[in-house]
């Protein structure tokens, strides 16, 4: 599909231009999520994008879809609300590294335990962008934010990881770099049944790459292609060729009980009885 | 006994807001364990998916907030209930509901605090909290059952007003209230008025999600129903979306503080006061010592009356502002430091004496305390 119809289709065009600053991965991002609801050829009356707060958390303004920007860190909540309410409904959560990681980091455990028929994407830019660049819980050891003046004195934690352990069905990592890449990930996220979780490392010139003195959103954007090793290439290489790069594609793929089937099946008992 | 005959059911408030909740429609509940309300919590988890409805338990009370506002824009009747600390916790997300209008019944069994206090304990401390417990300014719509009978039917109120006005509302119960059995006589289905929210007539393409009807309340479209709108707790214009304007904030906090200080009619129940020269004014449990107080001054002579402010908010200004003018003192018992007592006061203007009284040992008031302050004032 062409671009002008991709944004035809899904956005308000009348909302654009939008608010992120020059060089900010948000926008491959949105375009990345829009692309893969058109693969998966969601019926957008029927898809319902749920979002918290910050600067990921406006991508929903812009999609013409139900939209709901809700309270910070609340998104999955909120989201599970509308699932459970109407499971007919596509339900996406779009969240960010402080939104969904830190205040958050609660409703993402359980909506990963439930296994609950949602598909989080989360734009992880190791800051926290609308407050004007305080740290999160992924901006990485020693970096500097304008609360870690004297560099983050806190390690962050590998939110894949975590949402593995919690009970996520399907996880996995892209980055705004590697576009096609990730509208596959968020595109078989959509397609899986139960709880996917999509993060996309991005990059924040304006905050997190300034003061750390990290160049251009090119540059940023080089750094995310050459530190994101895919599954399988990380697979082949030593721990030591590993160290301070990441790795993308798919991480986690199982299969489990979905929450609101389950609940369902209640009901369905219950008026047997 | 005749087919027409009512048989009177035993239960405790908790239970009859179960009932009640049932008979309004609900089919969301989403709450968190909390004494002393867990039992709505646990009688909805049976009930519900008996009526096909769905009850979820969630991580915490924040969290069923906000499913229940996610479950009511999804178009559910949606409802949690807690306590005390729960009920500070709830805060942020019934703002949001107030902000974005979303209809939706929030239950707090009072209970002693403040902090984690007494659990067990009875307490009407959060009159303000129930008022004003989120920021900034917002209408507010709070009913206080004073017993288990009106607990059913407060709460089938609740929804009904939740709907009609796109508000949260909160069912003020306390722990005497929650947890006293009394027999009751459950409505027949048919007896009840039920309200919905009101559906946009317009086509998709010409919805304006929030421009308001002349009662102030806009109609509300289902997520999922092809309206395809935005809902944001940031200020925002008719169609939903935050401009940033200061102007658009005054418009819209405005809009909504008024759609329910203009149309909403305050609900309060008045006891012997015709004659009255002296007046108690009591909510909740204690409303029942206050009208054993005023019967028993009855029968030593005194001209005593009870007014009870059923919607505790918006408060029944113009019924105590009337008092106020017949009557010489009110007496305002509650298990408090003193808060309904502010809102008489500020009714009364200074036309009759306010007497207060007030207990915070976790014990009821009773009776004859009340009756020794009527005699004290008399």
């Amino acid at each position: 599909m062409a671009v002008k119809e991709l944004l035809d289709r899904y956005t308000r065009m009348e909302k654009l231009p939008h608010i992120w600053c020059p060089g900010c991965g948000h926008g491959i991002i949105l375009g990345s999520v829009l692309r893969a609801i058109q693969r998966q050829n969601l019926e957008p009356d029927k898809t319902t994008i749920v979002s918290g707060i910050g600067c990921s958390s406006r991508a929903p303004g812009y999609m013409k879809f139900d939209t709901l920007h809700t309270t910070h860190g609340r998104a999955l909540a909120f989201a599970t609300g509308v699932k459970l309410a109407r499971p007919e409904l596509n339900v996406i959560v779009l969240s960010g590294d402080g939104d969904c990681a830190a205040i958050g980091g609660n409703h993402l455990i359980h909506a990963a335990r439930r296994n609950i028929n949602l598909t989080t994407v989360v734009f992880n830019n190791s800051i926290y962008g609308m407050t004007s660049g305080q740290y999160s819980p992924l901006t990485p050891h020693k970096r500097f934010a304008t609360t870690a003046p004297y560099g983050n004195v806190d390690h962050p934690f590998d939110l894949c990881q975590l949402v593995i352990a919690a009970g996520a069905t399907y996880v996995a990592r892209g980055t705004a770099y590697h576009t096609q890449m990730l509208i596959d990930l968020i595109a078989k996220g959509i397609e899986r049944k139960g709880f996917s979780f999509i993060e996309v490392v991005t990059q924040c010139p304006t905050y997190y790459g300034r003061k750390n003195k990290l160049g251009s959103a090119i540059d940023m954007l080089n750094w995310q292609k050459e530190h994101g090793v895919p599954v399988k290439a990380a697979a082949k290489l030593p721990p030591e060729k590993m160290e301070g790069k990441f790795v993308i594609g798919e991480l986690h793929c199982t299969q489990r009980p979905e929450y609101v089937e389950e609940y369902q099946r209640i009901i369905d008992r219950m008026e047997r009885e | 006994m005749g087919e027409n005959e009512r048989q009177a059911v035993l239960m405790s408030g908790n239970e009859a807001c179960v009932e009640g909740a049932l008979l309004a429609g609900i089919n969301f509940f989403a709450g968190y364990p909390i004494t002393p309300s867990t039992e709505i919590a646990e009688g909805l988890a049976e009930r519900l998916p008996r009526h096909g409805g769905k009850f979820i338990q969630m991580e915490d009370e924040i969290a069923s907030m906000a499913a229940v506002v996610g479950a009511s824009l999804a178009g559910a009747k949606a409802m949690t209930a807690t306590s005390g600390p729960g009920f500070s916790l709830k805060q942020e997300n019934i703002g949001f509901a107030a902000m974005a209008e979303v209809p939706c019944v929030v239950v707090n069994v009072q209970r002693y605090g403040p902090s984690t206090g007494l659990p067990t304990s009875p307490a009407q401390g959060d009159i303000m909290q129930a008022r004003w417990g989120t920021h900034g300014d917002h209408p507010m719509i709070a009913l206080m059952p004073a017993s288990v009978q009106e607990s059913l039917t407060l709460t089938i109120e609740a929804f009904n007003l939740a709907e009609k006005f796109r508000t949260p509302v909160i069912l003020l119960l306390d722990e005497v209230v929650g947890h006293m059995r009394e027999g009751i006589v459950p409505p027949r289905k048919e007896e009840i008025m039920i309200k919905k929210r009101k559906k946009p007539t317009a086509p998709p393409e010409e919805y304006l999600p929030y421009r308001a009807e002349p009662d102030g309340v806009p109609p509300m479209a289902n997520f999922g129903d092809g309206y395809r709108f935005h809902v944001t707790g940031l200020v925002h214009d008719e169609t939903g979306f935050p401009r940033g304007r200061g102007s658009d904030g005054d418009y819209l906090v405005r809009r909504l503080t008024n759609k329910v200080k203009n149309h909403f009619v305050p609900m309060v129940e008045e006891y012997l006061t015709e004659d009255a020269e002296i007046a108690v004014v009591a909510c909740g449990s204690v409303a029942r010592s206050a009208k054993r107080a005023v019967n028993l001054g009855r029968e030593q002579g005194i001209k005593v009356g009870l007014v009870r402010p059923i919607s505790i908010w918006p408060f029944p200004e113009k019924a105590i502002k009337d008092l106020a003018g017949k009557v010489r003192a009110i007496v305002v018992p509650e298990m408090n430091l003193g808060q309904v007592a502010l809102e008489v006061e500020r009714c009364a203007c200074g036309k009759a004496v306010v007497y207060r009284l007030n207990r915070i040992d976790a014990e009821l008031i009773t009776p004859d305390e009340i009756l020794a302050k009527i005699q004290e004032v008399k």
